[in-house]
């Protein structure tokens, strides 16, 4: 009688594939998981949907052994289990798909399959068992593949097939599959769904871990949110809808709203035109991109990361180069130029301040004056007689620090000692107290304490007020909501909606992140 | 984020440091101990052999200037996270380019023939390096590698160039002519003895200034100049170097040149100041020692004059020791050497962390952090 | 045209006991390098098993011994190595050089200590030396054209390690193709963390690959001062730890090419052995060294990508620290 639309739900008596009770994680001062429960019925499939940074990965690492629970249970089946190490999950039924595949690029299929499980001292006959074994699971889910394929000649849907073909291998019950579909095509997300559909069918048990939307209705069966760390929500998929889900994962959290007056536009400072990035890899992360930057006013991209606001301003800044498109920057075309081109664009006003300060805003194992100076360091305000002047560094420096509220204000300490809030401080005063015309910033409080999140808004204001230009790309929708002037939504490497800062609310532009543009109309203004 | 709690500086420079130095001697004295010698005696005998008899100084400083310039050459190349085996190959090559100046250039003022022969030395030395540290920037050929290969290169082509070439007409061993007298760096008992003190014979030259020079001007450009700040930038962290538009390539590139020209350097002291000719194989080793140098001292001017004296000394008191000892032989200071690169380099992680706790101060002492 | 084959026969000859001990230390490498782990360390180790096997033949007369004690050694700097660079996550290199430069030193030490004869071990004798084996019929078959003549020179007539070395390039290849330790060894060089989620230990894997390494540098060391010499001499390996890293990059970390390798150094080493001095038609005289450096520019422009590319393990050199 339970039986309903959602599939085989005969869950009711079973007792639930996956429970989790109480679970809670820190890191040092970040509370990961908070008291998180939630519990996976038999034959499902269940999404865990939240923002970046929500704490599912961390959740699914602690079922998967990489990480220890500081306290909380873990049942499968009913049975309380305890999971030290991934040989642990797998024990108990529990494969994963990891976001980044744990395969052996230069081995085959069968190969891929079988590393820890060989069976035999040899490969012989233990790889004829699980050649035969393979083309069974193969044809019972649907899951073709080429066992004598090379891995890394394989496209990544494929890739991600032989992952779940090694769990499965491996006798899991339940599979754990998390962000799956960030890294395919839409007609390897639709072969990927039929798959899961496949495995639901057969009786297995999959937790989708995820940031969109469209994923979670048109696969799972029940859903839990998370916020913060935190579940905000378990409930089934059918009794939900994309605007509640949209509104419990991006939260009522009140607004850091800043005091500002409207923007008062001028000229145009930087023009985009039908900009396209390709990355290392070969694939285009910016499509087709068209905006403009005025003096006087701050445009926000929000987007959930990883769709393509990072090559967009590194393309922006010089560091990445342009495929095809137009970058106009007070009227020359940076796409067209060559060379020091990083340089150039700093010595002729623009501030980059990258989203990831750890990794390329700071160089952690430098003394904070040295920092001070990364990228302007051939400045003649620092150079004196070919040397540099620490004199001149070191003072400016230990100025900035007292404008800026930097603790503590000793330019001698290594970077890398420094907070995070700190840290940002000392890029955000390096790339905007020499006045630039334009300030490109990434993420600008990402792992900031709350004061200095109020801190770094006011300033940027501050700067809008004094006419400079500003593009924000930020994954925090609250932030991009009380800084920007005109907010653009980036998918999938494209601007799918653009919108003023009045007009916009959460609930739309949490459906456009998610790539959900069909229920929103295209910006006005 | 937690704020600084870190082990006060002087355990860092000095403290791990000697530890590790203690356990690469502690495994030498087992040694002495088990083919039959005491080792403290032996530490006596070392000592005495390297600072206490009269020339003892003098070679002791002598082997320094060697060590001084390797040492400084593989610093160069590691604060661009480029590890330079090829010290040693460079230095042969550099000394070809000191050699055939001295060799043509007979007669010429000595100041300029000293001018032109750094230059040669450090060129050729620095032409050597290049081609590996190319083919690392431009096509990712392993530098470690490539410049092994380049150590084996450089002997055949030295081999060559001294057999064939530049070998003293009627005379069976690969050696050139003797230099123009006027050609030759002075000794330092030379030097002092002309202003009227007088001090014991030895190799000891002018060289040892410039090495000492070439200190000063490492710690400045390294430290105190943009193309230091940029070659650190990328040998700390090559992301940041892109954003903040300094190529990785190019330094990779200027800092194994220098490093193979301070390598070159090894020719001044030996071909120019003590051989006045140019023969085989005078490199000894230098080059490797280099490594144990500039790893003890922590890549920094300071740190390699201390490790580079230190290891001066062990090669002169192993000499010493050699003659005194009779089991022993200045081998014991190569195995020596090879205990400080472990224990110093692929061990580091051995003991320095244990140390360190031992000094960081508990995070309630640190003052709370504000807004936090 | 008789004479020409004669010589032509002793080079091969002589290329195989050139090859025997590049051969071993680059099947060492390649275990070591395949697991993820650098090895500049060949050459210390064929140094240090050098020593020990001479040493202990001279005191014991056995070979067998002795060849006990070469491969002992070189496993236990073998194991310092993976103590530093697979337990304490050191750098590589920095411990490979270390250990190369240490062995340089002990060898010579030692020795002067126990034997008294500048460094070096004494002479060994006939008995306490791998000699060389006669294959039947060897001596009766010397006469017979072309057959008789491959037969007696090349097949028969060699030590025991040389032929130790023609069985183990098979039986790695085998080991590293078509076994559960082979398949996991060569995962835990491309792609530790796979291995990791697959519930192997990467640690484990990495000190099984280098007791293998330090077991094969052992017997070419051995082979070094027992067999191809009698008795040790300072830095009697002259670079061939270098060149056996050389031939294994050359042959692209696989055992039939890198054996291939090998065997076109050693072959150019015997020719140049067979030249030196000879004036040849057109080319004149080919400087000695320059064939010596031979093997050092192919590597160099092989690395350089102009002849073919080398990849090589993806995870080579990177210490594995789990996380996540």
């Amino acid at each position: 009688m339970t039986q309903a639309q959602s599939g085989p739900a005969a869950a009711g008596n079973l007792p639930p594939a996956l429970a989790l009770h109480g679970i809670n994680k820190r890191f040092s001062t970040v509370h990961a998981n908070k008291d998180v429960s939630l519990s996976v019925a038999k034959g499902t499939i269940h999404g865990i949907i939240g923002e970046n940074g929500a704490g599912k990965s961390t959740l699914m690492s602690i079922v998967y052994g990489y990480y220890q629970a500081d306290s909380g249970t873990i049942e499968v089946d009913g049975e309380r289990v305890s999971i030290k190490e991934p040989q642990d999950a797998l024990g108990v039924g529990i494969g994963m798909v990891h976001q980044h595949f744990m395969l052996v690029n230069t081995f085959t299929v069968l190969e891929n399959v079988v590393l820890g499980v060989e069976g035999g001292m040899t490969l012989g006959t233990g790889m004829d068992a699980a050649r035969k074994e393979l083309e069974h699971l193969e044809k019972e889910y649907s899951l073709e593949v080429d066992p004598d394929a090379i891995i890394g000649d394989l496209p990544v849907g494929l890739q991600q097939r032989v992952e779940i073909l090694k769990a499965l291998y491996r006798g899991a019950e339940t599979l754990v599959l998390d962000e799956p579909t960030g890294v395919l095509t839409p007609q390897e997300v639709d072969h990927l769904f039929r798959i899961l559909h496949a495995l639901r069918d057969q009786g297995k048990t999959i937790i989708l871990i995820t940031h969109k939307l469209r994923e979670i209705m048109a696969l799972t069966d029940n859903v839990t949110v998370m916020r913060q760390g935190e579940v905000v929500a378990n409930v089934k998929t059918a009794d939900t809808s994309r605007e509640q889900l949209a509104e419990l994962m991006v939260g009522r959290s009140v607004l850091l709203r800043v005091e500002k007056t409207p923007a008062q536009p001028t000229d145009v400072c930087l023009a985009v035109k039908g900009l396209n990035v390709i990355d290392g890899n070969g694939v285009r992360r910016v499509k087709d991109v068209d905006f403009d930057v005025r003096y006087g006013e701050i445009v926000g991209i929000a987007g959930v990361s990883g769709n393509g606001q990072s090559e967009l301003l590194e393309a922006l800044s010089g560091i990445r180069p342009v495929d095809t498109g137009d970058i106009l920057f007070k009227g020359e075309n940076l796409a067209a130029m060559d060379g020091h081109l990083s340089r150039w664009v700093r010595e002729h006003g623009m501030g980059h301040v990258p989203e990831d300060r750890q990794h390329m805003g700071l160089v952690l194992d430098f003394h904070a004056f040295e920092d001070t100076i990364l990228g302007y360091h051939h400045d003649p305000l620092y150079n004196r007689h070919g040397l540099l002047n620490y004199n001149a560094i070191t003072g400016q420096c230990a100025d900035w620090m007292q404008g800026y509220d930097v603790r503590p204000a000793v330019p001698e300490q290594k970077a890398g000692d420094f907070s995070g809030g700190n840290q940002q401080k000392i890029v955000l005063a390096r790339e905007m107290e020499r006045d630039p015309e334009l300030l490109l910033v990434g993420q600008p409080t990402r792992g900031v304490d709350i004061g200095a999140i109020e801190f770094i808004h006011k300033r940027l204001i501050a700067m809008r007020d004094a006419g400079k230009a500003i593009l924000l790309v930020s994954v925090e929708l609250d932030e991009i909501m009380s800084l920007a002037d005109r907010i653009l939504v980036m998918f999938d490497g494209m601007i799918v909606g653009e919108m003023p800062q009045g007009e916009a609310t959460e609930q739309q532009l949490g459906l456009l992140m998610a790539g959900e543009s069909t229920n929103v109309q295209q910006g006005a203004s | 984020m937690s704020a600084a709690n870190k082990a006060p500086r002087w355990v860092t420079l000095a403290l791990v440091p000697a530890v590790n130095l203690m356990a690469a001697f502690f495994i030498a004295g087992l040694i002495i101990t088990a083919i039959g010698e005491n080792p403290f005696a032996a530490l006596e005998v070392l000592v005495y052999g390297a600072f206490v008899f009269p020339e003892a100084l003098g070679f002791t400083l002598y082997y320094t200037t060697n060590f001084v310039f390797t040492g400084l050459a593989v610093a160069m190349a590691f604060h661009c996270r480029l590890f330079n085996i090829g010290g040693e190959g460079q230095a042969y090559i550099g000394g070809l380019g000191v050699g055939l100046v001295c060799l043509y250039m007979g007669g010429w003022p000595f100041p300029i023939v000293l001018i032109v022969a750094i230059m040669a030395g450090a060129l050729f030395g620095g032409a050597w390096a290049f081609i590996p540290a190319y083919l690392q920037a431009k096509r990712g050929s392993h530098v470690v590698i490539t410049t092994i290969m380049f150590n084996f290169i450089a002997a055949a082509l030295m081999t060559y160039i001294m057999v064939e070439i530049l070998i003293k007409p009627g005379q069976q061993s690969p050696e050139s002519r003797e230099f123009d007298p006027g050609t030759w760096l002075p000794f330092v008992h030379e030097m002092l003895g002309a202003i009227g003190i007088e001090v014991a014979r030895s190799p000891l030259n002018l060289s040892f200034l410039i090495a000492l020079v070439c200190c000063v001007l490492v710690w400045v450009f390294i430290w105190h100049t943009r193309w230091g700040y940029e070659i650190r930038t990328v040998g700390h962290n090559e992301s940041a170097a892109v954003y903040a538009g300094i190529s990785p390539s190019r330094n990779i590139i200027i800092a194994m040149c220098i490093s193979g020209a301070l390598a070159g350097m090894v020719g001044i002291n030996e071909i120019m100041g003590v051989q006045h000719r140019l023969i085989l194989d005078f490199t000894g080793g230098y080059g490797f020692v280099g490594i144990a140098v500039a790893l003890m001292g922590r890549n920094h001017p300071i740190g390699i004059v201390l490790a580079a004296l230190l290891f001066g000394a062990l090669y002169q008191g192993g000499s010493e020791l050699a003659f005194e000892m009779p089991n022993i032989t200045r081998h014991m200071v190569v195995v020596i050497q090879g205990l400080v690169i472990l224990f110093s380099g692929a061990l580091e992680h051995l003991f320095r962390p244990r140390i360190e706790a031992l000094f960081i101060r508990k995070p309630d002492a640190v003052p709370a952090q504000a807004a936090e | 045209m008789g004479e020409f084959f004669t010589i032509f026969i002793l080079t091969l000859d002589a290329t195989l006991r050139v090859a025997t001990p590049l051969v071993l230390a680059a099947l060492a490498g390649m275990f070591s390098e395949r697991s993820g782990v650098i090895d500049i360390g060949l050459e210390g180790k064929m140094l240090g098993a050098a020593f020990s096997a001479a040493a202990t033949a001279a005191v014991t007369g056995s070979p067998w011994l002795g060849l006990m004690a070469g491969i002992v050694t070189s496993m236990c700097l073998s194991m310092v190595h993976a103590f530093a660079c697979v337990t304490h996550h050191g750098n590589q290199v920095v411990s490979g050089m270390a250990l190369n430069i240490a062995v340089a030193g002990l060898g010579p030490t030692l020795g002067l200590a126990w034997f008294h004869q500048g460094g070096q071990t004494p002479m060994l004798g006939h008995s306490s030396r791998f000699t060389a084996i006669d294959w039947p019929f060897a001596k009766a078959l010397a006469d017979v054209p072309l057959i008789g003549h491959i037969y007696s020179e090349i097949f028969s007539g060699h030590n025991i390690i040389v032929y130790f070395a023609m069985v183990a390039v098979p039986v790695a290849a085998y080991v590293l193709y078509r076994t559960r330790f082979g398949l996991r060894l060569r995962a835990v060089g491309e792609s530790p963390e796979a291995v990791d989620t697959a519930g192997i230990s990467v640690a484990g894997m990495r000190y099984r690959a280098l007791l293998i390494t330090g077991f094969l540098c052992g017997v070419a060391g051995t082979y070094l001062s027992t067999a191809h010499s009698a008795g040790f001499i300072r830095d009697m390996t002259a670079g061939k730890g270098y060149l056996a890293l050389a031939a294994l990059i050359f042959g692209k970390w696989k055992p039939v090419p890198t054996m291939l390798a090998c065997l076109l150094f050693a072959f150019a080493d015997a020719v140049q052995i067979r030249l030196q001095g000879v004036e040849l038609p057109v080319i004149g005289t080919i400087p000695v060294q320059f064939i010596q450096a031979l093997p050092y520019v192919l590597t160099v422009l092989l690395l350089a990508g102009f002849v073919g590319k080398a990849i090589a393990p993806k995870a080579i050199g990177e210490p594995y620290i789990k996380e996540r």
